[in-house]
């Protein structure tokens, strides 16, 4: 075989009219939902077509959630890395800023499309499944903006790790389902949600949180998120007139990192590297898919899960309750096996110093989530050269976070 | 005629009950199922995240997986009632993950050694036949597909392509042992399935009384009945053999019945 027919022409044609990224993804679901899939679909299908829903959405996008974030050069971050760094080493270190939108993440960008399309579609009630409760909020928030009643599932875990959004939901109108079956965790969660889904078809429009799922849904939240990498793209180049040579986002399920990436991977030069929770450490209590994990079934969506012999899903951990997951979604496992992206993997303890090296360098209390990122980052910049640039995504703000990294530092607040 | 064939050939409805494998003394209530008059037994196979199920089946299955039950437990449970009762005929029931993890010919064929006669996977819709169909129509195990109230009428051909042993008609939108569907839907669903197929069609979900059950033998070939006896083994423990059988017994009691006034 010549390289010619290992590469294909493009990155970015995924996934195929079946929902498969290679041999990932797919429609593995319950009988009673496969209709409603296949509607959605050919819903999406037609909003992509309809230049009055990309009107609808850009608009609520930027006068509503606040888009454009900035993008930020994060001067003094890159300055302490260098210290520590080889002579002549140490790259720039920039920053997508979606701690800034709206909720503080980047999970209102996907709730934005998705409820456009669940009232295109004449659905009249929400249910979603949250970790961090981020996406919870995020849902909630386009609920109350749109007025449909909003059902949040939630691990009874999480929600006690959790407590100030679970408060903003209920603040925003949101009922929030404590979730005590398995863990009490994400996908237990997700699980509950898929039972509250396959008993309310006729009416009930599932948000899906992350860029995983029975397709359409990993494509769908790609796209919606693709805003990110978009935006991304052209603020780098009408700033320093050049691509970055490396781009970093942290992964649970993956739909900021995936956000980020898409609209890079025809871009060649453009480095990637995805970052999953190692947790206690990858040769104990994890939340590492990719580096942990081999391919199965789980929630509607064929790729790489934590999981034993016999193919039971195992209990992920993660000290931040968003990358809390035993699985990620396809696309990631596709780019992992085709090589287009890297994966690697940052412990709790390492997300923790990272965290409070941002705050200190450069005034931004980031989400445990991308202090995974850029943990993982300040690896990075330190072997890269001092003109080159790493571009990372801080998809999320650390306010929520504040009680569980004092639990962690010996604080009581 | 294979097993299953000739117990949906039997002059009364198919009574078919399931129970998870590994919750209890499995054996004895398997025993205790046959004894009572169960047609086609339907094992469960426990899974960490069963998406479908209501809470009777989902408690089922963490009895089952702390008690440290095994894919290999769970075919040497069938291989030896196949040696018990050569001729009643069964099925395995579960998620997508057990049943593939080790890829689809594997299964197909420790289910042909262990004389398991047909699965049912509850998150291979049609569209993703590939991972375990062929598998299972190469080593003679029926592929039992379900049918539910959004399965319209242009979509029924999808859904019976590559079906075989019967069709499981899901009579309510939602998880097991919740719900209980209305007869008068029933009654028309199952019209319409057999307007379109000559496989037998067995009606499942919500299903708990003897009355419930004779309903749906007046239509149909099959009655399905899983979180009722479940929640007895939960109920009795290890001693939920008697409790089970007597309970069958009254289902079958009915069913027999039913058809008997209804021709």
């Amino acid at each position: 075989m010549t390289i010619a027919e290992l590469t294909p022409n493009s990155f970015r044609n995924q996934p195929d009219d079946r929902g498969h990224f290679g041999q990932f993804g797919g429609r593995y679901v319950a009988e009673t939902l496969m209709p409603l899939v296949l509607d959605l679909e050919r819903e999406y299908r037609a909003a992509k077509q309809d230049p009055a829903f990309a009107a609808q959405f850009d608009d609520l996008l930027e006068h509503y959630v606040g888009r454009p974030s900035p993008l930020y050069y994060a001067e003094r971050l890159t300055e302490e890395v260098r210290k520590d760094a080889p002579a002549g080493k140490g790259a720039q270190i920039w920053f997508k800023r979606d701690e800034l939108n709206h909720t503080g993440a980047h999970k209102i960008n996907n709730c934005i499309g998705q409820i456009l399309l669940a009232i295109r579609m004449g659905k009249t009630r929400i249910i979603a499944e949250t970790g961090a409760g981020q996406h919870g909020v995020a849902t909630a928030t386009v609920c109350a903006r749109f007025g449909l009643p909003c059902f949040i599932y939630m691990g009874a875990k999480d929600i006690e790790r959790q407590q100030p959004n679970v408060f903003r939901m209920r603040l925003l109108g949101a009922e929030v389902i404590p979730v005590t079956s398995g863990a009490g965790t994400l996908k237990d969660a997700m699980n509950e949600g898929l039972r509250d889904w396959v008993a309310n078809v006729h009416d009930t429009f599932y948000i899906i949180g992350t860029a995983a799922g029975p397709h359409p849904y990993p494509e769908l939240v790609r796209d919606f998120q693709s805003v990110i990498g978009k935006e991304a793209r052209s603020q780098m180049l009408s700033r320093i007139n050049r691509l970055p040579d490396l781009l970093v986002a942290a992964i649970g399920g993956g739909s900021n990192a995936i956000g980020l990436f898409h609209p890079f991977l025809d871009d060649k030069e453009v480095e990637m590297l995805g970052i999953e929770a190692a947790g206690h450490g990858l040769e104990k209590e994890h939340a590492a898919s990719l580096a942990g994990g081999r391919p199965g079934i789980l929630h509607g969506n064929k790729t790489y899960l934590l999981q034993d012999d016999d193919g039971q899903i195992a209990e992920a951990h993660s000290i931040s309750a968003g990358l809390d997951y035993p699985g990620i979604g396809p696309e990631h496992s596709w780019l992992k096996e085709i090589g287009r992206v890297r994966y690697d993997s940052v412990t709790d303890k390492e997300a923790l110093a990272a965290f409070q090296l941002l705050c200190r360098t450069e005034g931004i209390i980031p989400a445990l989530e991308p202090a995974h990122a850029i943990a993982a980052v300040e690896r990075e910049a330190k072997k890269m050269d001092r003109d080159q640039i790493i571009l990372a995504n801080l998809c999320g703000r650390g306010d929520k976070d504040i009680f569980t990294v004092a639990e962690a530092l010996g604080t009581t607040i | 005629m294979t097993r299953l064939s000739t117990a949906f050939s039997k002059p009364h409805p198919a009574l078919v009950a399931f129970i998870t494998a590994g919750d209890g003394d499995t054996a004895a209530n398997l025993d205790a199922l046959v004894a009572g008059g169960a047609d086609v037994i339907e094992l469960g196979m426990p899974f960490t995240d069963p998406m479908a199920d209501g809470p009777a089946i989902q408690e089922a299955n963490i009895r089952s997986l702390n008690a440290g039950t095994t894919t290999a437990d769970i075919f040497a449970l069938a291989s030896a009632f196949r040696a018990r009762h050569p001729d009643t005929p069964l099925v395995l029931m579960g998620y997508a993950n057990p049943m593939t993890i080790r890829g689809g010919d594997w299964f197909a064929s420790e289910c042909n050694k262990a004389g398991v006669d047909g699965v049912i996977c509850v998150d291979i819709p049609p569209e993703e036949d590939p991972e375990l169909g062929p598998a299972l129509r190469n080593a003679g195990i029926d592929l039992i597909r379900l049918a539910t109230p959004t399965t319209d009428t242009a979509r029924l051909p999808a859904v019976l392509n590559g079906a075989s042993g019967f069709l499981y008609y899901v009579s309510v939108a939602g998880i097991t042992g919740l719900q209980v569907a209305a007869q008068t839907s029933i009654d028309e669903a199952v019209a319409r399935l057999k307007a379109h197929t000559d496989l037998p069609v067995a009606v499942g979900f919500g299903v708990r009384t003897p009355e419930q059950a004779a309903n749906i033998a007046r239509v149909a070939d099959g009655v399905v009945v899983g979180s009722a006896i479940v929640e007895l083994v939960a109920k009795h423990g290890v001693n939920a053999a008697g409790p089970v059988g007597d309970y069958v017994a009254s289902l079958k009691q009915a069913i027999v019945t039913a058809r008997k006034a209804y021709a």
